[in-house]
């Protein structure tokens, strides 16, 4: 036993390590942190909030901002904002998409359909880069995993634009942001109070936007996150008890001869 | 192999059994005698095959979903990750189980140079166990490529010109490896390709691993050669079965907290954008198990040397049999060497933390100062301790005490002898 809980220091001791090194290589200037719903061992998604959130994407971020891996049935899916089958149907038919060829050989027009991807802003990467001043709008399906610091870092960049430090010059389209990597971005603040209506209700601040927002591209990172804690939880504590039950076999087998295990 | 002859019970297992000694295996496996003082650091043997086999099933399911194409590749993954029925959990599994395998091979490892296992007779085990490491390093190191993230991309782009550093011939293997002028397409067939047969020739490796391992049989903590079986023995079945279980079952849990709860953690944020040769990253960093190597190859300011002393690095590791010339294993008898093996635990995890940050000013004399302990440690402390160091006494067997001690680790360390030496 004595063997065993030096097993436990040695694996706290790795991966105390494997942490720290992680923190290491983060960013220089802290983020903002926010005690969102989907962090911890229970999280889950706010519902109303993913709702909200694919509002404000679709109303401000899409018009440059891709979401290349979703699917508009993953929007009714259980797990994610979960609109009604019809709302979802609702939102993929404001879409055009191009299908065919058809029995003429030729390529038509329809509405998009749930089980179309979500049509992109932006023909291909060389438009989207012409219509943005030279800088990539990157896709949004992974975002939140593609960037040190996740959900805290996206939205901390949404509410870090401040007026340059003084002696800073900046190049016209190009703003400061407090978070950014370099402090500069190509993006112009995406938010302002009120420029979205909220249908809940909700007083649409830039605080709440940018936390909304992040919530849905948390979902569109990680889709199946809520399974995923509720499956994690019962398999710790399947392993804890088969654990145990193996433990005491163990003493018993072991009770035979005169050595410790 | 095995002492006893063995006639199956029932007239059909017997007929076959003469035919294919598959039943004689069996029975030897389970009647296998295994010293009975062995501690929890001697599980990770059950604990790798339990790897290598998860690494091996989830790997299979994912190369039935995913597309090695450098077009469609990113596309593949998140398509598993999104829409394949726990797609999401085979992907968590296998990255992470990546980690897992390699966090037990390294304890497995430091298990082995405290208790001197790679010591005579079982020197042909360490080196198979050696090229298993290699394989694991070669193997893991494609997969990462596979997703085409930026660190897939980049770190294939420096790990693969670490050849355009041999003399001559060096551009021409890396067009060679690279099947074009750059990473590309190719190039990403071609690892798939192979991360896909590695594991089946590490599979084969570690047969033959266990089967070297069954002819002298175990070491254990104290070292010393016991009588097979005797009452310092005990038959894997059970007793091994069940204790490695217990202590798999542990690992598990570790395992799922990863899984289930932090699985990118020990990923780098970057493999999550798509590959982009247009675009370095501002840091290139390898998988945390190839670090204290990164360290190494980044410590010599000369790219050959680099390269060379990178592999040097492992390959002090395949002759280490001949480098410790103590005939004494374990180290509870080493007192000297105790010291100097916790320096090396020490000078791996900073070559591993040196690793991971950029090699500039401080974390580059670091880098240097470790590497060369790293190498002193092998080729100039092992050497020399083994025929200077005065070891305490030695126990007779693991049964019988000596000296007033026993085999039991407990009472060794209790020895009034072993204390004053200390």
């Amino acid at each position: 036993m004595k063997n065993f809980f030096k097993l436990i220091t040695f694996f706290t001791l790795i991966s105390s390590l494997i942490f720290s090194n992680v923190n290491a290589a983060g960013e220089k200037q802290e983020l903002l942190k926010v005690d969102w719903s989907f962090k911890s061992f229970f999280g889950k998604f706010d519902r109303a909030s993913l709702q909200r959130g694919y509002q404000v994407y679709s109303e401000v971020c899409a018009s440059c901002h891709s979401l290349k891996h979703l699917s508009y049935r993953n929007l009714a899916e259980k797990g994610g904002p979960e609109f009604t089958e019809l709302e979802a149907k609702a939102i993929a038919s404001n879409f055009e998409v191009t299908d065919g060829p058809n029995s003429d050989g030729e390529m038509f027009e329809r509405p998009a359909k749930l089980s179309d991807k979500f049509v992109m802003p932006y023909a291909n990467v060389q438009e989207a880069i012409a219509a943005n001043g030279g800088a990539y709008p990157p896709d949004m399906s992974v975002l939140v995993k593609a960037r040190g610091g996740g959900a805290n870092y996206i939205y901390s960049v949404l509410m870090g634009y401040e007026d340059p430090p003084a002696g800073m010059e900046l190049d016209d389209g190009v703003y400061y942001n407090k978070y950014m990597y370099g402090n500069k971005i190509k993006m112009a603040s995406p938010l302002d109070d009120d420029i979205v209506e909220y249908a809940d209700g909700t007083k649409a601040t830039v605080d709440q936007m940018a936390k909304d927002v992040t919530t849905f591209l948390q979902w569109t990172a990680e889709p199946h996150l809520e399974t995923r804690h509720k499956m994690g939880f019962r398999v710790i504590i399947y392993l804890t008890v088969l654990t145990i039950l193996v433990y005491f076999s163990m003493k018993k087998i072991w009770s035979r001869i005169e050595t410790k295990v | 192999m095995s002492d006893h002859e063995y006639t199956p019970k029932s007239k059909v297992g017997k007929w076959f059994n003469d035919r294919l000694p598959l039943l004689t295996l069996a029975n030897h496996l389970t009647d296998y005698p295994t010293p009975k003082n062995l501690n929890y650091w001697w599980t990770f043997g059950g604990i790798l095959t339990f790897c290598l086999i998860t690494q091996i099933i989830t790997g299979i399911i994912l190369g039935m979903h995913y597309v090695a194409h450098a077009d469609l590749a990113f596309q593949s993954v998140e398509h598993i990750m999104r829409d394949v029925n726990y797609g999401w959990l085979i992907r968590y599994v296998h990255a992470n189980g990546a980690s897992m395998f390699f966090l037990a091979v390294y304890i497995h490892i430091f298990r082995s140079l405290y208790y001197g296992s790679y010591k005579s007779p079982r020197e042909v085990i360490w080196i198979i166990g050696m090229l298993i490491y290699f394989l694991m390093m070669a193997t893991a190191f494609m997969g990462y490529v596979l997703p085409w993230g930026q660190m897939s991309f980049w770190g294939a782009t420096v790990i693969t010109n670490l050849f355009s550093a041999i003399p001559l011939v060096g551009d021409s293997i890396t067009t060679w490896l690279w099947g074009g002028y750059s990473v590309d397409n190719p190039t990403l067939t071609r690892f798939f390709s192979l991360h896909y047969l590695f594991p089946f020739l590490i599979l084969g490796l570690v047969v033959l691993h266990i089967w070297a391992l069954h002819v002298p049989g175990n070491n254990n903590p104290i070292g010393i050669d016991i009588k097979k079986p005797s009452k310092d023995t005990v038959p894997f079945h059970p007793y091994i079965v069940i204790k490695d279980l217990f202590a798999l079952l542990i690992f598990l849990i570790i395992f799922a907290f990863f899984v289930f709860f932090s699985p990118n953690i020990l990923g780098h944020a970057d493999n999550y954008i798509e590959a982009n040769p247009l675009v370095t990253p501002a840091h290139i960093v390898p998988e945390w198990y190839l670090l204290p190597f990164y360290a190494i190859l980044r410590s010599v300011p000369d790219k050959l040397l680099g390269v060379i002393a990178m592999f040097a690095a492992i390959f002090v590791l395949v002759i280490l049999p001949w480098l410790d010339t103590s005939k004494v294993r374990s180290t509870v008898f080493r007192p000297i060497y105790k010291q100097f093996y916790w320096f090396l635990v020490a000078d791996v995890l900073i070559l591993g933390y040196v690793g991971a940050m950029p090699a500039e000013g401080l974390y580059l004399l670091i880098a240097r100062v470790a590497t060369a302990y790293y190498f002193a440690h092998f080729l100039i402390i092992l050497p020399f301790l083994g025929m200077k160091e005065k070891t305490t006494p030695l126990p007779l067997s693991i049964t019988e005490p000596v000296l007033g001690g026993s085999a039991d680790m407990a009472m060794a360390k209790n020895n009034s002898d072993y204390k004053e030496k200390l």
